[in-house]
C-alpha cells in the first residue's frame, strides 16, 4: 500500500513514523509546502525569536531519519487539489501523485487583516520564516504593536518586551483569555504583562494599518492612534482546506472525520488541527489547535489505516510560555459555570484553576505547577463531580 | 544507560513523573530533569524507557 500525506508537521510525520514502525511496506510519501526540513511550530513564537536560537533544534527529526525510513520528503510543493474518487492529489506545479491512501494534515493558516493593512512590516507567525523575519526586527527593539492577545500574542509579547522592545497589546475584549479563561484569570494574567512592561490596550479592535511603504500607525475602532514600527496579528487561525473545496471530501470548520481519523470518502484521512473529530464524549466535531493532540491524531490515524481502531485521549492539553512561566490547560473550559482556585492563589506566580460545568469537572489550569496540575488529569478525564472532590478534600 | 531531557521539546506534560519519579522531576521552569547523575541503576531502566515511550513530545532521550 502507498500513502501520501500532505503536510509534513507534528501530525504527518507521527503518521508517517509510526505506518514504518508498524511495518508497513510500500511507500510514504510526505508532501510540504514549506521548503524547509519538518519543523515544530511551538518554538517560533517562544525561544526561536532570542538570538542564538540554533534551527536544527527545532527539527521534528533529523535529515537521515526520513532517509533511514524510506520516507520520501517532498518539500516545497504545494497540493491545489484533491481528486478524492482516484486518489490522486495535484501540485502547483502540475505534477500529480496518486496513492492508495491519503491522509490530509494541512494544518491552519494564520488570520490576516484586509489587503490594505498587510504593509511590510506586518507580521503572522505559522512558518519558520514568518518567525525568523520577526526576530530580525525584534533585535532592532522596535515599538511593537501586537494585535490580539491569545496565546501567540502573549508569548510574542513576552519575549519582545524581554528583548528590550516597546510593547503594546491591543485586544478586543475587556482582558484577553476572558472568555476562554473567566475574568479573575485573565485580570490575574493581564496583570502578568503590566507586570513585565508591556501595555494593554483592551475593548477596541483594530480598524486598519496605515504606513507609507511600511507600517507605521496602528487606528483602532475609537479613532485612537498607536504608533508602530512592527505589527505582529495574533488574530487566530483557519484550517487550510482551501485546496479542498470542490473534492467530495466533506469540510465544515476544517475535515470532517469520524472518532479515528476517517474523512467521508473511503481512502481519506484526516488530523491534526484541519481536521475535525468526531468527539463521543461530547457528541460533537471538534477542531483543536493543540500540538499534542496533533501527534496523537497522526498517531491514531495510521493505526486506523492499519486496521486498528484506537482513537485518542480523552484530555486534550495545552502549553504556553508567557514571562518567564509555563501555563498548561488539561481538557476544556468551554461552557464552564465555575471556577475556583485549588492550589497557590491568582495574585502569585504559582497557581491550578480547576474549571466544571453542571456539577463535574472538565478542565484544569496551571501556572508554574506542572506537579499539582498532574493530579487533577484523571479528574478530567472522568469528568469527576465536584461534590465528591469537596468531601474528599 | 543514561538518559537526558531535551529542555527545547519538554512541553512540562509530566508523564515521565508518574512512570518513573525516581528518575524524573519538574524543575522550575515546569522541565523535566534527571535525578540520576550518569548511568543509571539497572532496576530503573524499564520504567525510563517506559518514560520515553509515554513523553508526547519524545523529549527523553536514552543512551544504551
Ligand atoms: C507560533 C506557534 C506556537 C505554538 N505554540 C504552541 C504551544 O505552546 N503549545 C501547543 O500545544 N501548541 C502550540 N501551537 C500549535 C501547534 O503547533 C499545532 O497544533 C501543530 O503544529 C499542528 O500540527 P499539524 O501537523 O496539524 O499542522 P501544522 O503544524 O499547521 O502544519 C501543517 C503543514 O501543512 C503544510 N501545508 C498547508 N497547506 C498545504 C498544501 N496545500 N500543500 C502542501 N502543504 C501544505 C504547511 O506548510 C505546514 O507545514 C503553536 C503554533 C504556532 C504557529
Amino acid at each position: 500500500m502507498d500513502v501520501l500525506i500532505v503536510g509534513a508537521s507534528v501530525a504527518g510525520v507521527a503518521t508517517a513514523d509510526t505506518l514504518r514502525a508498524q511495518g508497513l511496506q510500500g511507500r510514504i510519501v510526505l508532501l510540504d509546502a514549506d521548503p524547509h526540513l519538518p519543523y515544530d511550530k511551538p518554538p517560533l513564537s517562544k525561544q526561536a525569536l532570542k538570538p542564538g536560537w540554533e534551527d536544527s533544534k527545532g527539527w521534528l527529526r533529523p535529515e537521515a531519519h526520513y532517509r533511514d525510513n524510506g520516507i520520501e520528503l517532498v518539500l516545497g510543493r504545494a497540493a491545489r487539489a484533491l481528486d478524492a474518487e482516484r486518489r490522486v492529489v495535484t501540485l502547483d506545479d502540475g505534477t500529480a501523485l496518486s496513492a492508495d491512501t491519503v491522509v490530509l494534515a494541512t494544518g491552519v493558516r494564520a488570520r490576516r487583516l484586509p489587503e490594505p493593512s498587510m504593509l511590510p512590516g506586518v507580521f503572522t507567525i505559522r512558518t519558520w520564516a514568518d518567525s525568523r523575519a520577526l526576530r530580525d526586527e525584534l533585535a532592532r527593539r522596535p515599538r511593537l504593536v501586537i494585535v490580539g492577545g491569545g496565546f501567540i500574542g502573549a508569548e510574542v509579547a513576552s519575549v519582545a518586551a524581554e528583548l528590550g522592545a516597546d510593547v503594546t497589546i491591543v485586544e478586543a475584549l475587556q482582558h484577553p483569555f476572558q472568555q476562554l479563561f473567566g475574568p479573575e484569570v485573565a485580570a490575574a494574567l493581564a496583570s502578568r504583562h503590566t507586570a513585565h512592561g508591556v501595555r494593554l490596550r483592551c475593548g477596541q479592535g483594530v480598524d486598519r494599518l496605515e504606513g507609507d511603504g511600511r507600517v507605521e500607525r496602528v487606528v483602532l475602532t475609537d479613532g485612537e492612534v498607536l504608533d508602530a514600527d512592527v505589527v505582529l496579528l495574533g488574530l487566530g487561525a483557519q484550517p487550510a482546506t482551501d485546496w479542498l473545496r470542490g473534492s467530495g471530501v466533506e469540510l465544515a470548520d476544517g475535515v470532517v472525520c469520524d472518532q479515528f481519523g476517517r474523512t467521508t470518502r473511503t481512502g481519506i484521512y484526516a488530523a491534526g488541527d484541519v481536521a475535525a473529530w468526531w468527539n463521543p464524549v461530547t457528541g460533537v466535531h471538534e477542531r483543536i489547535e493543540h500540538w499534542t493532540t496533533a501527534k496523537e491524531q497522526g498517531t491514531a490515524v495510521a493505526h486506523t489505516i492499519s486496521g486498528d481502531e484506537r482513537g485518542v485521549g480523552k484530555v486534550p492539553y495545552f502549553w504556553s510560555d508567557q514571562h518567564g512561566g509555563r501555563l498548561q490547560f488539561l481538557g476544556t473550559s468551554e461552557g464552564h459555570d465555575r471556577s475556583e482556585v485549588v492550589h497557590g492563589s491568582l495574585g502569585s506566580d504559582e497557581y491550578v484553576v480547576l474549571y466544571s460545568k453542571a456539577g463535574r469537572v472538565i478542565g484544569a489550569l496551571g501556572l508554574a505547577a506542572a506537579r499539582h496540575l498532574m493530579r487533577y488529569r484523571l479528574l478530567v478525564e472522568q469528568r469527576a463531580r465536584l461534590a465528591e472532590l469537596e468531601v474528599a478534600s | 544507560m543514561k538518559v537526558r531531557v531535551d529542555e527545547d521539546k519538554c512541553c512540562g506534560f509530566a508523564a515521565c513523573l508518574s512512570v518513573a519519579p525516581k528518575v524524573f522531576d519538574i524543575d522550575s521552569d515546569q522541565i523535566a530533569v534527571v535525578l540520576v547523575d550518569g548511568e543509571l541503576p539497572e532496576d530503573l531502566h524499564a520504567c525510563a524507557r517506559e518514560a520515553a515511550e509515554a513523553c508526547p513530545t519524545d523529549a527523553i532521550l536514552i543512551e544504551e
